[in-house]
């Protein structure tokens, strides 16, 4: 996990692809709103660690699509999507 | 492929045009976002640098290319997003109102079905009889044709011999 330092909304954990244009999206919202959040770059990581990093985002997005973003240990949100993320993080 | 950072940045160029070419020919619509493009022409590049294919760099790539066929791009699930959603997956094609500006691309649900339950081949239909020759399909585009093997290349859409599948 790498910590993006920003305010502490909520406890974030952000699953991404290093590849995927939705992600960094994500990021660059994120970024722009100064949250704080921690993420992994699945597709860099290696072998067992990525089978190991895999099975977290399937209890939360069984299909495994990327962006997906733990809030609170809670709820999962899904895909790129500006309001979604502002009604979760009161932004 | 050639190495080295300029290089690359060549071939992301050479790629974007080829791919913009390729699109217009056959009646798609890239997003006119051309910052969003190059970006998943990026991601395109280097899955095509790491794993030898240019898989959707939206996707987890597994690496084994039986595995990802389905996603290599356009993957088998851009038409029926393109007709849902107005985008694919990435929002590299899109629908004609999205490519006008009248409706914006937006991040889409996840179409291909998950590991361990993606069907290769389409099922027999009962109560057809069997052609004199087998008919193929192009998982891209549809394509249809009855001949004893399936073409090297789409002659629609140009994609490779293994996307087709069994269709009759």
């Amino acid at each position: 996990m790498t910590r993006v330092d920003g305010k502490n909304k909520a406890n974030l954990v952000l699953y991404t692809l290093s590849t995927c244009v939705w992600c960094r999206m994500m990021k660059s919202f994120l970024a722009k709103m100064d949250v704080g959040y921690d993420y992994v770059d699945i597709d860099t990581l290696e072998e067992e660690e990525r089978i190991k990093t895999l099975d977290e985002v399937k209890h939360w997005n069984p299909k495994c699509s990327f962006p997906s973003l733990v809030v609170n240990g809670e709820q999962c949100i899904i895909g790129f999507n500006e309001d979604a993320l502002r009604t979760a993080l009161k932004l | 492929m050639s190495g080295g950072p300029a290089g690359s940045l060549k071939d992301i160029d050479l790629y974007y045009e080829e791919l913009l070419t390729r699109a217009r020919a056959s009646g798609y619509h890239l997003n006119p976002d051309a910052g969003f493009v190059k970006v998943i022409v990026e991601g395109l590049h280097a899955n095509l640098e790491r794993h030898g294919y240019a898989a959707c760099p939206c996707r987890l790539v597994s690496g084994k290319k039986e595995d990802d066929i389905d996603i290599i791009c356009p993957c088998d699930y851009r038409d029926a997003d393109l007709n849902e959603h107005g985008s694919c997956f990435c929002a590299l094609f899109v629908s004609r109102e999205v490519a006008e500006g009248i409706r914006p691309a937006a991040s889409i649900p996840e179409r291909r079905p998950p590991e361990g339950s993606r069907h290769r081949d389409s099922s027999p239909i009962a109560g057809i009889a069997r052609p004199s020759l087998p008919v193929w399909r192009c998982r891209v585009c549809g394509y249809l044709c009855a001949r004893e093997e399936p073409p090297e290349t789409c002659p629609i859409c140009k994609a490779a011999a293994e996307r087709f599948e069994r269709f009759l």
